[in-house]
Order: structure tokens, then sequence, then C-alpha cells
């Protein structure tokens, strides 16, 4: 048992050095795509490791966290739109080009999204609550897509990258750090929670909820909020996702994202730590050396996906370091 | 506002429910017996539709593409079935939906890869054109109402099929007591294959003869998947009953929506905010409606498992 967890360790620490060191070589050898890709990985995992709160922890498979990411998106695109206009958003409210307070209005409005969103599709269970989720994401993707203010099918281009004090954002590597240093943020949310009694309590629920109700604690309002904090984190990856683009478009919400974020958690391996960056990184990888060689990358990549689901389970950190020591 | 139009865009909800119908029935039923959530019942659509307008136009028959169309979908199912389905259903939900999802990617890509990104065009066939006149003046499309028509004669014949027939109690069997029933000597594989093939051949149906009204291209059977799986949760998963009602309210729900929403506002906003305000809620609507009955009955309206 102890061997295994050392295992886990070593190989979180090597994947989280090798995210580091590879785009810091990649920039001091002049090439900056490859600190773009290190990027998207680093956001991508950050968003995963949000879902992974839900969906690993708690065993509530969401089908629809591409809602979250792209309302992260959103607050970051049309907050900056404002500030960029110098209109006011409404009661006078201006727009603002802050990361951080960007980030503070991604999660406060993920947080609220997700209130009414979990307090429904939490009254139900199993394949119930996969469907639900969804639909809910698509009805917020509808929106997004009728609602002309903001760009709606076209999407918002946001013409300069926010900023973050005391960083220049608008070269890779910087925002790179910038993204690195809220994905550790987010891993240690991550382990704080999956180690607190709160984490104990959620982790019951998912192995057996009568005896967590048994023993006094409703597995419901234990399931809502790990399922807020989720959203949040997965809305903060959202913002980063369209800074790091300079886009946001309701792609960002469509239910192929929702997809693709389930994907990156099952590659790296499902309520691990470091499972979503191993998938990110897998992932993101994948895509590029898949779309270098052929155009049809993603007819490959559902092949590899399939093997994976059907042979390889436990994911990629299951595969190095092992069977999870509990759970 | 005229009592045609009413009627017109009523029956255009009620062809959108019995398409529904035809996709949301294959899902539920396949949940129903084998306890599997499949994704990929899109892409048996698009199979569908793709067969259809290939054989029609290599043939100059609409009613051969429409056969192929079936035949098409239904081997596809029972390949998808026997290589890949088989091995999913000891998993738990999640690995369902990943599996499936994984489907999707090879069968769009791979449907791209064969037919290119151009979509395709498939003409309604010469005995369907033309239409018919409406009480109150208006006129509707002869080949809507033929949907409509296939629509319950689909819905009669699953009930027959279902209730009356040897095969029928098997499935009923299968969804009671999958273990019991193989006990008894029934072989339990082939029955899967045979119903997997069946909901396949629906989808490949309904993709068939919307393709005639809409493009048939890559990635057309994902936004009616998911109106698929609103109309079964709304439904009852697993409930052929459920199905029925619940693509009949959604498709009747979401046309009305459309139409009479952006109206219903302009008696209280300017006549270009209450399209626009009309139009967002309208594209919500079905959501918020599957919301509301989640809210009070969690399993849906005709649950059919406890």
């Amino acid at each position: 048992m102890r061997r295994a967890v050392t295992r886990e360790a070593a190989t979180n620490t090597t994947l989280a050095l090798l995210l580091l060191a590879a785009p810091l070589a990649a920039s001091a050898m002049g090439e900056p795509f490859y600190v773009t890709l290190a990027t998207r990985i680093a956001v991508l995992a950050l968003a995963a490791v949000g879902l992974n709160i839900a969906l690993g922890l708690g065993g509530l498979v969401s089908f629809g966290h591409a809602a979250f990411f792209g309302l992260g998106g959103y607050a970051a695109g049309i907050l900056a739109t404002h500030a960029f206009n110098a209109e006011p958003l409404f009661l006078g409210i201006a727009g603002t080009t802050s990361m951080p307070a960007i980030w503070l209005v991604a999660m406060v409005v993920c947080g609220l999204v997700a209130l009414p969103i979990g307090a429904v599709s939490l009254r139900t269970s199993g394949v119930y609550f996969i469907m639900i989720t969804l639909a809910f994401a698509q009805m917020i993707y509808y929106f997004a897509i009728s609602w002309p203010a903001y760009g709606g099918e076209d999407g918002l281009s946001i013409y300069l990258r926010n900023s973050f004090p005391w960083v220049n954002t608008a070269a890779p590597l910087p925002f790179f750090l910038v993204c690195y240093g809220l994905l550790l943020l987010g891993l240690l949310v991550f382990r704080a929670l999956r180690d607190s009694r709160f984490g104990a309590a959620l982790q019951a629920a998912r192995q057996n909820e009568v005896r967590l109700a048994a023993v006094g604690i409703a597995p419901f309002d234990i399931r809502l909020t790990a399922f807020v904090i989720s959203a949040m984190m997965t809305g903060v990856a959202g913002a980063l996702f369209a800074d790091l683009n300079h886009f946001v478009s309701p792609s960002m919400l469509s239910w192929h994202m929702s997809g693709e974020l389930i994907v990156l958690i099952i590659l790296g391996g499902k309520g691990r730590l470091f499972g979503p960056v191993a998938g990110a990184m897998l992932y993101v990888l994948l895509e590029h050396v898949l779309g270098g060689i052929t155009e049809r990358w993603q007819f490959f990549l559902g092949l590899i996906l399939l093997g994976v689901v059907l042979f390889a389970r436990g994911g990629l950190i299951g595969l190095v370091a092992g069977r999870q020591s509990h759970g | 506002m005229s009592i045609a139009l009413l009627i017109e865009q009523l029956l255009n909800g009620l062809q959108l429910g019995v398409m529904l119908f035809l996709m949301a029935a294959g899902l539920t039923l396949i949940f129903g017996v084998m306890g599997l959530i499949n994704l990929a019942h899109g892409s048996l659509y698009m199979i569908g539709a793709f067969a259809c307008a290939i054989v029609a136009t290599a043939t100059g028959s609409f009613w051969i593409g429409l056969a192929a169309s079936l035949a098409a979908a239904a081997a596809a199912g029972a390949i998808m079935e026997i290589t890949v389905i088989r091995r999913l259903y000891e998993r738990d939900h999640l690995d369902q939906v990943l599996a499936t999802f994984a489907l999707i990617l090879i069968f769009s890509e791979g449907t791209r890869w064969l037919f290119g990104s151009f979509p395709l065009y498939l003409d309604i066939p010469p005995a369907l054109q033309g239409a018919v006149p409406l009480p109150g003046g208006g006129q509707y499309q002869l080949y809507r109402l033929a949907i409509i028509g296939v629509g319950v004669a689909v819905a009669v014949g699953l009930y027959l099929l279902i209730a009356r027939t040897r095969l029928g109690m098997r499935i009923r069997a299968g969804e009671s007591d999958r273990e019991m029933i193989a006990a008894l000597g029934v072989d339990i594989s082939t029955l899967y294959t045979v119903v997997f093939a069946l909901g396949a051949a629906l989808a490949g149906l309904a993709g068939a003869l919307v393709g005639a009204l809409q493009s048939v291209q890559v990635g057309m059977g994902e936004p009616v998947l998911i109106l698929a799986f609103v109309v079964i949760v709304i439904g009852g998963i697993g409930s052929i009953k459920g199905a029925l009602f619940g693509a009949v309210l959604v498709g009747v729900v979401d046309t009305m929506g459309r139409f009479l929403l952006p109206q219903a506002l302009t008696l209280m906003l300017a006549p270009s905010q209450a399209a626009l305000v009309g139009g967002a809620l309208a594209s919500m609507l079905i959501y918020i409606v599957m919301a509301l009955i989640l809210a009070f009955r969690p399993s849906g309206l005709f649950s059919a498992q406890s």
C-alpha cells in the first residue's frame, strides 16, 4: 500500500516538472508554439481537475461541464469587450481587463448557475443525471447561439489578452506560468478537498449513499456543494481558455467539449489527483501528433479512446502508478 | 395569425415529434433491455440518411433508397453491437458514454473520409410531392403528412411486436430479468443483437425520411440525438409509451414555442426586442419543460423500471 502511494507521488512530481520544463526549454529554443501547446494542456487540465471533483470524487458523471467552461469564457470575453469599448456593463458597472477580477466573476457566475442546475439534476441519478446535465448545457448553448448581443453563433473576439499584475500576459511564456500556477492551485484545492472530512463524506456518498445517510449526513447537500465547487473551477479554466485563444464562441459550450473533458479524466485516471493532467498531456499531444500526420486524426483518436475504455481501465496514472490505494 | 397557419405549425410539431419518436424508441428500447446508454445512436441516423441518399441517387428510386437505409443502419448496428457494445453491458454508464462517444468520432470522421464534407441531397419521391389543402384555407406538404403516417404506423407496429409476438415477449422478459431469461434457455446475446439492430433500423429510417427535407451531412444526427435524450428522460427511460408521449410533447412544444413566443411577447415588448427574447426563450423552452417535469417526477412521466 505505501509503495503504491509513493509511486503515485513520484509520477505526479514527474508530470508536474515535465509540464513546467517543456515550455521553458521550448521558449529558450525560440519555439513559442510549444509554449502555447503546453498552455493549452495546463488550461484543459485545470478544467478537468474541476470536473474530477464531481466525477472522480463524487461519482457524479456530469455531461454538461462545458456549460461552466463556456460561461467562464464568456465572462472573460464580455468583461473585456465592455472594457475595450468603454461601455458600462449594466447599472454603471464597468468592464475589466484584469484577470483576477475576471476569474472572480467567472467563479461567481458559474457557482450561481451550477446551484439551480445541480439542485434539479441531483434529484436524479445514473443515466438520468448524465442526460439532464447534458440537456442543461445544451440549453445554455442554444441561448448563446440565439442571443446576438455578444456575437451569437460567430463568437466574441478578445483583441488584447487580459492583464495580470506585474506579468506581460501577451507573451507566451509569462501567460503559461500564470496558467500553470493556477493549475497547481487547482490541484492543491482538489487534494485538500479529497483529504478533508467533506471529501470523505463525498466519496462515501459515491460508495454507499445509504450508509452515509445512516450516519447522519445528507448526501444531497454534500453532492450539491461538490458540484458547485467543481463548476467554479471549470469556469476559471474557461476564462483562461478564452484568453489563450483570444476568442470565445458557443463551441466552448457544446456537448463535444463536455465529452472532451470527461475523456481527459478517463485517459489520465478517474479520481486520481494528476489524472486530468496526464490525460490533458496525452490528449493534446495525440491531437498534435495525429493532426500532423493525417487530416483524419479524429478517426484515430476515436479508435485509441475506444481501446483505452475497453482494455486499459484506470487510465495512464493507473498504468504507471498502479491501482488506487483506496476507493 | 390565421387558423391555417396555426394548424400548419401544429402539424410541423407533430412531424418533428414523430421523427423524434423513431430515434427515442430505439434508444429507450436499448436502455430498457440492455441497460446501455448509446450516444452513437445519432451516427446510425446519419448512416440511414447517407445510405438512402447514395442508393436513391444511384438507382433513381427513393423507395429502394429507403430500403437500403433500413438495411444499412441495421447492419451497422449489428456490427457495432457484436464488436464493441457487447463488451459494455457490464460496465458502468461512464464507460458506456465514453466508448460510444469514441464511436461517434469514428463514424463521423469515417463518413467524412468516404463521402467528403459536402452535403448530399435527397429528393422527395414523386408520389409524395405536392400539397394537401388544410381546413381554413392553407396547404400542407404531402411528404410531411406521410412522415407522420409512418410514425404512427411504426408506433402501432412496435406495440404489436412487443405485446403480441414471441420476440416481444422475450424483449419484455429481458427487461425484467435478464439472468432468468438466459437460464430459461433463450439465447440472450442474439436477442441483444436483434434489439440493437431493430433500434438502429428505426434510427436509420428517421435519418432517411428527414434526409429528403434537409441536407444529408456529417453531424446531422447530433442535435436530433440530444433532443431524443430529452424525450426519453421526460417519458421515463425504458418506456416506449413514454417515448411516444415525450416525443410528441417535445416536438409540439418546440415548434409552437418558436412560432408563438415571439408573437406573444409583442404584447409586452417592442417588436425587435420581442423577436430577440422570444427566439432565445423558444430555443430553451423544451429544456425548461424538461427541468420542470423532472423537478416533480425525477424518473420521468412513464417510468418503466423502479
